[in-house]
Order: C-alpha cells, then structure tokens, then sequence
C-alpha cells in the first residue's frame, strides 16, 4: 500500500470538485439569467408606462352664457340636459381662443382647430360640473381640462414635431401652440389622478382613460376569493388532513384536487359561465361571478398548501395535545393550525396573486366589457357586488387591442398597477405571517 | 370481574393483542399493574412495549391501522367500551413521551392547557395554584417560577422532560404513561427524572417503558420483560434481575440479546 499525502489532490477528489463547481456555475447562471429577464421586464413596463401616471391638463377660463346652457332660465335640470357635450364643445372652443388672444400668442392656426386641441373628454367634465351645480352658469369659470392624446404625447416625449408633421391628428404648429402655453403656465404636465379613479374611455379619447372601475372590480373579486376560498380550502384541507380515514376515496379526492390545480384557468370560465350566469342567473361582468371562478381556481392551490403547511406540523404536537386529554378538534385548533398558520398564509397568498393576474376565466363571463361609467352599485345604496366592472388584467388586455398609440402607455400604467397592488398583497401577508409565526 | 375483589390492581389486562394492519405486535398479554407502584417494562427496540403503553390510554386509536382486542380495565372499567371517551380517558391516564415535546407556548400555558380543558380550575387565582402545584411536583418550579410566560421551548432538554411531566400531572391523572421518558436526555436530566418518579410514586400508579435495565432496576417495584409481542415474565424488580425464571429474560438481562 502506498502513502497517499493530504497535500496533493487526487483523482477522483478532483473530478468531484470540478462536478461541484461546475453545478454552482449552472445554478449561478440561471439565477443571473432570471435576474436580467426581471430587470429587462421591468425597465421596459416603467418606461413605456410610468408616463401614464403624468397627465397635460390647460388651465382656461371658460365662459358658461346662460342664453346657451339654461334656454328655459329657471335653472331646470330636464332642459339643462339637453345641451350636450357638442354644444359644450363650441363654448371650450371659446375659451381657447380667448386665452390664446389674450396672452398674445401668434398662431395660424384657426378656431376649430385650437378647440381641438382640447380632449373631447373635457367638454363632458364642464358639462358634468355645470349640471352637477347649475349656479355657476352665466359666469366664467376657470377649468382645468385634459388636452388631447396628440398634446399629451408631446409633452411625455412621444410625439416629436417630425412624428406630427406626418400625423393626421395633429400637426407642427399645434404643438408650437401647445408649447407657448406651457411656457407661460396654461398648459401643464401634473400627476394624474385620473388615471387611478377614472373609468375607462372610448378609442377616441385615451387621455381619459383609467383604472378606477378595474381597480374596484379587481378589489372586489379578491375580497370575494379572500372571503370564500380561504374557509373552504382550509376547512377541506383540515378535514382530508386530520379527521378523514385515509381509504380509496380520499385519494381518489386527494388526486382530484392535484389535477384541478393544473386546470387550464379558461376551463373554469366555462364552469362559471355555466352554473353561474346561465343557471344561477347572476349578472353576467360582475365582481361577483368573477370573484366566484377565480374561488373555484384558487381553492385547489389553497388547499394543496394548506395540506403540506398542516403535514408539516410534527405528530409530537398532536400527540402532546390528544396525551393531556384534548379532543382531536382542539388538538387541531389549538395546536396544529397555528403553527401552520404561516404556511397557510404563504399559500393563500401565492393563490390570490394567481387570481388578481388571471384574465381568461374572467373573458368568458363578460368582464371583458368595455365599462364607461362607475356602476351604480359603487354608490353605497346599491349592493356592492352584482354590476359590472372590469378587473386589472382584462383592461391591460383590453388597452393593448386599441389603435391609438397612447394606450400602450396606459397598458404598461395598468400593469404597474397591478404589480403595486400585487406588492401590497404581498406586504401584508408578510406582515401576517410575522405577526403568527411562532418560534420553536 | 372476579379478580377485580382479590388483586388491588389499578390497571388489569387480559388477552390484549395488538395487529398492525398484517403485523401481529402484541400477543395475548395479561398484566396486572398496581396502584401507587413504578412498573417497568423492558425489552428490545420492537418487542411492543411501547405499543402496550399507548393501549392504556388509547393512544393508539389515533393510529388508523392499529386494531387492539381484549380486555384492558382501569378501576373496573372496561376502557374499550364503546361508551368511553378516549378524551375522558386521556385525562385520567397521563402520558409522557420519548421526546420532550411542550407546546410552543409560554411554561404557564404548557401546564395550564389541559387543567383549562377540562375546567379544572374555577377562577385564575385557581390556575396559578394548579400550575404551582403542578411544576413543583415536577421539581421545576425553582427553575421556572421567575419565567413562566417565556416559550417552553427555550427550556434545556431536562428541564423540558420535567415541564411535560409537570403538564401531564396538572390534569390530576391516576395513571402515568412514560414512553422512555429519558432516552433523550443527559445522566444528570436522567437522573432529575428518575427522582421525580420515585416521588410521584406515592400519588399515581406509574409504568415507564425504558431501554436501560439500570434504569427499571433503580425506579421500578415490578417489571414485566417483553419479547417478540409477548410478555415474558412479569414480577417484582428485585426478583427479574436476580432470578429470573425464563431463559430469554436472563439473556436478555445479561445482554445477550436485545
């Protein structure tokens, strides 16, 4: 036999530590490989769409003539009403003008065209006002109103005078215009607000475009996964784990639930369309049914981590319990669920974040829906949860099929919201779990 | 039961078999188990003296594929009748594991849940004497008095073993259940332990199931010898180690198998 030295490596030492290095090499690689995927991602969502949290409003003194907007003089609603938004359009027209005369600027530009450089949306948001306190008309009221798609574009960096020059939309001296009225302070780029509380808009007008009817509906459907799916899923998994015989038709259930995990999310769309607009006839496009599908999506993820979190509970805990004389139920309430609460948290987490992503259940039971208008039932005389609404995902879905070029960035603003409220979740549930998790 | 009015026994076993699902783990074992007496029961890792102890409480119920028969009495009373809850039963007969195992929860809580659940206690000032009463009998209260709403995990492994002992006597049990309560722990925690049993002697009828002859010899009055399910020999301590009668108890004794 010969005399190994400690000092020199040898073969197969060798081999196995290159194996190793090369295996953290891999792993290190992949980690850098999905680090430049995530940063990549992000940079291009932030970019394209952190501009759709700015907004370029005009600052303008609109005259309100009663002779125009009050025909009957007593001020009554019915015949208010029946000037419309095209009648407004004329007086925002005016007021442009006006402004542009009075501050002197120099414009080739004719009347019909500097009114236009105004949203459509802005003679609606005069006529909201004026109808909303009819006192003000016959004055002159200062309104700070949404400039057009065009103008806005060029204030973010979008639209260039070259871009514009081809553009039917707009044109050169507009954007000359627009920028001698930020210069002297009339038109401005501020946070929009809007884009957070305003609900959709049509094609034409996607300066107003926002979020608000998503945001409530992706809200309310959480609520109602929040609400349903976590009792059963943990009442389901608490029974399968602790109190059900382990025979042939619990793991027939056990597989089951394995396999609706891996359900493609469309099927459930199906399912709810089915059972509960068409046979439980709830309104089809609301918070309610796709709250309900995406419960009927979560649960199997809830349950499946609900059921690992309660295995990994050590059997000494229950035998602890069941040894001083407690019943099974309280050796499980008392005992095991807390300590798995942490890890049901975890999962319900990871499955309510599936749910506020999932778009194509919710396609097939109409929240796809184009929603103009808040739904009566936010009001809170209405109940909360049977209008239609839209949720996050959808409106990304739905921005990204318009023709405008401004509704790339209202895409990319909505998915940052969703990723916001996505951390929220998150942040909480962290908070949860700290708050529960018990030390050994 | 005849013998009920001839023996003073606590615990009384007749033609108790224990299956497994196709295992056949105890085999026909009568056992008669004194009141206010520490019983051993010895034997190699398998021979089901541990599967024996957890029929007495019926811990083994909670093992789906385990099917006890025969006839086990406590005081009497048939505990396999349909008619017992195993809950009750737990209460009266307490048990103590291999592994210390207190709840993660404060020392108060650990001894305070089961005088809790069972509504032992009439008011808070009760509780506190209960869980008093409780830790001192287990020779714990000098270590833990001044920190009894810190986790009971952050105890030592002795000081542990103790607390769970402290747990399973504030119930107030007749019989104490101790599966290999030291095999875990140090010579010095073993031997804390082993004291507290000869205490606790003298107000609960104890079995121990133990893997060191030492130890049965040194806290034990009867010892019964398990071999493959069966119990081979049953009587006083002195007379198991010194004289035994079947042959497979003497080998064992003087470590030829096991």
């Amino acid at each position: 036999m010969t005399h190994k030295s400690l000092l020199t490596v040898d073969a197969l030492t060798r081999k196995r530590n290159t194996a190793e290095k090369r295996f953290k090499a891999y792993g290190l690689g992949a980690i850098i490989v999905a680090m430049i995927a995530l940063a990549l991602l992000l940079t291009s969502v932030v970019s394209t769409g952190s501009s759709a949290f700015k907004q370029t409003y005009a600052t303008i003194t609109v005259p309100l003539p009663a002779a125009k907007l009050d025909k009957s003089g007593t001020r009554d609603l019915a015949v208010m009403k029946k000037v419309t938004t095209i009648g407004y359009a004329s007086l925002l027209r005016d007021g442009m003008v006006a402004t542009v005369e009075e501050l002197g600027i120099a414009t080739d530009l004719n009347a019909k065209t500097i009114g236009k450089m105004l949203s459509k949306e802005a003679s609606a948001t005069v006529r909201n006002a004026v109808l909303a306190d009819p006192d003000i008309v016959g004055t002159d009221m200062e309104f700070k109103l949404l400039m057009n798609g065009r103008i806005d574009g060029y204030f973010k960096g979008r639209v260039t005078m070259e871009s514009a020059a081809l553009d039917g939309n707009t044109s050169p001296e507009e954007l000359q215009l627009a920028q001698a009225l930020a210069d002297v302070g009339v038109v401005d780029t501020t946070f929009n607000w809007a884009f957070l509380t305003a609900p959709d808009a049509s094609d034409q007008r996607p300066e107003a475009a926002g979020l608000g009817v998503a945001i409530l509906g992706s809200l309310y459907m959480m609520i109602v996964v929040l609400v349903l799916a976590l009792p059963i899923g943990v009442a389901a998994s608490i029974y399968l784990e602790e109190f059900a015989p382990k025979n042939r038709w619990t793991d027939i259930i056990e597989v089951n639930i394995s396999n609706l995990a891996a359900v493609p999310s469309i099927v459930y769309g199906i399912l709810g369309l089915a059972i509960f607009i068409n046979f439980m006839e709830f309104n089809q496009s609301s918070p309610l049914v796709g709250g309900l599908c995406l419960t009927l999506m979560t649960l199997p993820t809830i349950i499946i981590s609900t059921r690992a979190a309660l295995k990994s509970v050590p059997p000494s805990i229950r035998d602890a319990a069941l040894g001083v004389g407690a019943s099974k139920i309280q050796a499980v309430f008392h005992h095991v669920l807390p300590l798995a609460a942490s890890g049901i948290l975890t999962g319900t987490i990871i499955g309510l974040a599936q749910a506020l992503g999932e778009t194509a259940p919710l396609l097939l039971i109409g929240m796809v829906a184009f929603v103009r208008e808040y739904p009566a039932a936010y009001t809170p005389d209405a109940g909360l949860f049977g209008e239609a609404a839209t949720a996050l995902p959808v409106q990304v879905f739905n921005w990204t099929q318009r023709a405008d070029p401004s509704f790339v960035e209202r895409a990319s603003g909505a998915i940052i919201t969703l990723l916001i409220f996505l951390l929220i979740m998150n942040a909480i549930a962290i908070f949860l779990r700290r708050k529960f998790e018990r030390r050994w | 039961m005849k013998d009920k009015t001839m023996t003073q026994s606590k615990i009384s076993a007749k033609g108790v078999q224990v299956h497994y699902a196709d295992t056949h783990a105890i085999k026909d074992v009568d056992v008669e188990i004194a009141d206010k007496e520490v019983t051993a029961f010895i034997g190699p890792s398998g021979c089901g003296k541990s599967t024996f102890l957890r029929c007495i409480n019926r811990m083994n119920d909670t093992i789906g594929i385990c099917r006890v028969t025969g006839d086990i009495r406590i005081d009497g009373e048939d505990i396999y009748d349909p008619k017992v809850d195993p809950v009750q039963l737990r209460a009266k007969v307490g048990m103590v594991f291999q592994k210390p195992n207190p709840f993660p929860k404060s020392i108060y809580d650990n001894v305070a849940y089961g005088p809790k659940i069972h509504g032992l206690a009439r008011d808070k000032d009760d509780l506190d004497q209960i869980v008093e009463n409780a830790l001192r009998k287990a020779a714990l209260w000098n270590e833990a008095k001044d920190r009894l709403h810190a986790s009971g995990t952050g105890l030592s492994g002795g000081q542990q073993q103790r607390l769970c002992i402290a747990r399973a006597i504030a119930t107030a049990p007749e019989v104490l259940l101790m599966d290999e309560p030291c095999s875990a722990l140090d010579p010095i925690a073993t031997a804390q332990v082993e004291e507290l049993i000869d205490e606790l002697r003298q107000s609960y009828s104890v079995v121990i199931v133990t893997h060191s002859m030492q130890q049965a010899a040194r806290v034990s009055q009867k010892t019964a010898f398990f071999h493959l399910g069966n119990l081979v020999e049953f009587g006083e301590t002195d007379k198991i180690f010194t004289n035994p009668e079947d042959p497979r108890t003497e080998s064992y004794i003087s470590g030829r198998i096991g």
